[in-house]
């Protein structure tokens, strides 16, 4: 709470400092009956009552810039203060490169914040691409804290696109992948970058290459739905090719016989069958040694059964596999 | 298990508005607009929106508009295209739209959309889908969609639609419910849901239930009560709701309200505050809870009070 809270900080008032002697505070107008009036701190509302005063004046000096850095650090969230500190910014023609530690300074478990992200893409933007690389390494720290944080990726998605950097991001995915293969973020950053890396030849070109990736990583843990969801994106479009991929149907028959977390390799197995895939004894023999007791031991139908397996292992979604069992043609 | 305790819900959020000292309510200064909206149409739900008085709100809100039509979060802030949505739907509530311009309000939405489509969140240009699904919903309300051009709006929003059928907040981002709740209801809107493939998207969403019967927001993260409506409602727009299990879901909601003091938090013995005691009850509504009015899933509001805006025009 409050400015500077990393140092021994003994906060002067406003009102008691000389360079804001000229200054009348504005206090907040709530209107006659406030609908939710908020309750304030002492603090906070002497920085925002000045903050108004040069506000409403449009003054755009380097004390104004000070002050909103004092606003931001109260509330980081207020996009007023922020945009003002832009004006302020371009009007002084600052050097946005303090600007960059400033944000650095103040991101500090603040980072769940719109406002903060996107003063710096603006910051960014000016800069050009020579600031790719700082960008870079401040979502990395940001991910290494929290490596699904939205705001983090969407920005490193900009500037990726907007300032480059490129070359080392689908080894910055398998590192992330590698500290936690559930990391959806990371899967879908990958996707990203095979499908719109300048540098890697578009979708059709890594397939090969991905299927080997991710097969791997969905014998380790099979219970991963972003794998299974990659490894069925890596065939967008391409259903024929799905299905007569046999590292796909393999992968799914090897986990029904492991007899572990096999609720993604069923789901999988459906959907192939679904598409026509002619599945052999193996997968019949895999599936019916999964059967629960309860279930008809005659229903030779391979779909149906899955159907009804998914739907008492996975009883919160037994509507879905219901309604998956109901589409099913009639055989 | 207990049940919706209406009452302490409604002390609650009445009791905001005098608290004094509390700093948790300095951050949200800026976006009272918003909170406002919250607020209230949770009392609407529940009934229960007498309690607060008419002239006040409508004066307030009215103080709020710029010069630009946009609306700001508070007196003395910027406008922006959140708080004009906001407003609107405040305004709707007590069923006095007819107190804005209109026009002013259109021209700013206007203004705020790109070439590609996409809209931006006001004049500093940050773009993101939320702002596309506010546009659309605002003018829908206005009944002035035609002003913007909707065949853009909804490819920019198509751009965004993954390969596991979900939506982020710009092209490439990941699939987050929060944005797919933002891109359905904008499709929704403009009756463009056929170019959705709902059975996949349906999947992906179902899929967000977890053990303990509420819902995350993306693969592997931990449940929330907002994601009861971004969710839900985004289930119920593409006819796939009783994909998920009801029950255990609105036994989550349930469990997530502070049965002493009223309020609802994000998961279970956490801390209160006014969004997840809307999104809790919202998502209640979407189940049918008793005692809670129905709420339209797209527009964000009592189905009473969409019904006013679009069938006694």
């Amino acid at each position: 709470m409050g400015p500077g809270s990393d140092e021994e900080h003994h906060r002067v008032q406003l009102s008691q400092r000389p360079e804001w002697s000229d200054v009348t505070p504005v206090p907040q107008d709530d209107g006659p009956n406030p609908v939710v009036p908020i309750a304030y701190t002492q603090e906070f509302t002497e920085v925002m009552d000045y903050f108004r005063a040069v506000y409403l004046a449009d003054e755009r000096s380097p004390r104004a810039l000070s002050l909103t850095a004092e606003a931001i650090e109260f509330n980081p969230g207020n996009y007023t203060v922020w945009h003002f500190r832009r004006l302020v910014l371009e009007s002084l023609s600052a050097d946005l490169h303090s600007e960059l530690d400033f944000l650095e300074r103040i991101s500090e478990g603040k980072s769940k914040n719109y406002q903060i992200w996107h003063h710096r893409r603006w910051v960014a933007e000016k800069l050009g691409p020579e600031s790719a690389n700082t960008e870079h390494e401040f979502t990395k720290k940001i991910l290494s804290i929290d490596a699904k944080h939205y705001h983090a990726w969407s920005h490193r998605q900009w500037v990726l696109q907007a300032l480059g950097g490129w070359e080392c991001e689908l080894n910055y995915c398998s590192e992330l992948l590698e500290e936690d293969i559930f990391n959806n973020s990371a899967w879908n950053q990958r996707y990203f970058v095979i499908t719109r890396s300048p540098m890697l030849g578009g979708l059709e070109a890594m397939r090969e290459s991905e299927v080997l990736y991710t097969v791997e990583a969905i014998l380790a843990h099979p219970e991963n739905e972003s794998s299974w969801r990659y490894l069925r994106g890596l065939y967008r479009g391409e259903a024929a090719l799905w299905v007569n991929d046999p590292q796909i149907s393999v992968v799914c028959l090897k986990i029904l016989r492991s007899k572990r977390n096999y609720v993604f390799a069923l789901s999988t197995l459906l959907d192939l069958l679904c598409h026509g895939l002619q599945a052999n004894q193996d997968f019949r023999e895999a599936v019916d040694a999964l059967k629960t007791s309860d279930l008809d031991k005659h229903d030779t139908d391979l779909a149906r059964t899955v159907c009804s397996i998914l739907e008492r292992i996975d009883p919160l979604r037994a509507n879905y596999w219901n309604w998956r069992k109901c589409m099913l043609p009639q055989q | 298990m207990g049940e919706l305790v209406t009452e302490k819900h409604v002390k609650y959020i009445l009791a905001t508005e005098k608290r004094k000292d509390d700093f948790e309510s300095v951050v949200m200064e800026h976006l009272r607009m918003s909170g406002a909206y919250w607020g209230l149409t949770t009392l609407d739900l529940m009934g229960k929106l007498e309690a607060v008085d008419v002239n006040e709100v409508v004066s307030w809100v009215t103080s709020c508009q710029h010069e630009s039509g946009g609306f700001s979060g508070n007196i003395g802030h910027d406008p922006h295209i959140l708080y004009t949505l906001s407003a609107v739907q405040v305004l709707a509530l007590f069923n006095k739209l007819d107190i804005i311009d209109v026009d002013k309000v259109t021209k700013y939405i206007v203004s705020l959309q790109n070439e590609d489509g996409s809209f931006s969140g006001d004049i500093w240009g940050e773009v993101d889908t939320r702002f596309s699904y506010i546009a659309l919903c605002c003018l829908s309300i206005l009944h002035r969609l035609d002003k913007i051009n909707v065949e853009k709006a909804v490819k920019y929003i198509l751009s965004c639609k993954n390969m596991d059928g979900g939506f982020g907040c710009t092209p490439g981002g990941e699939s987050h419910a929060g944005q797919i709740f933002c891109c359905v209801g904008a499709l929704a809107i403009t009756g463009s849901l056929d170019l959705i493939d709902k059975d996949l998207l349906g999947w992906w969403l179902c899929e967000r239930q977890v053990k303990s019967g509420g819902l995350n927001g993306r693969p592997e993260k931990l449940p929330d009560v907002c994601y009861s409506w971004w969710v839900l409602s985004s289930l119920i727009m593409i006819d796939r709701v009783h994909w998920i299990n009801k029950e255990k879901l609105t036994k989550f909601i349930l469990n997530c309200q502070d049965m002493e003091n009223g309020g609802i938090s994000d998961r279970p013995e956490d801390a209160v505050d006014i969004f997840h005691t809307y999104f809790g009850v919202a998502g209640l509504s979407l189940l049918e809870y008793p005692g809670v009015k129905p709420i339209d899933p797209a527009y964000a509001l009592p189905v009473d009070v969409v019904n006013r805006i679009f069938f006694n025009k």
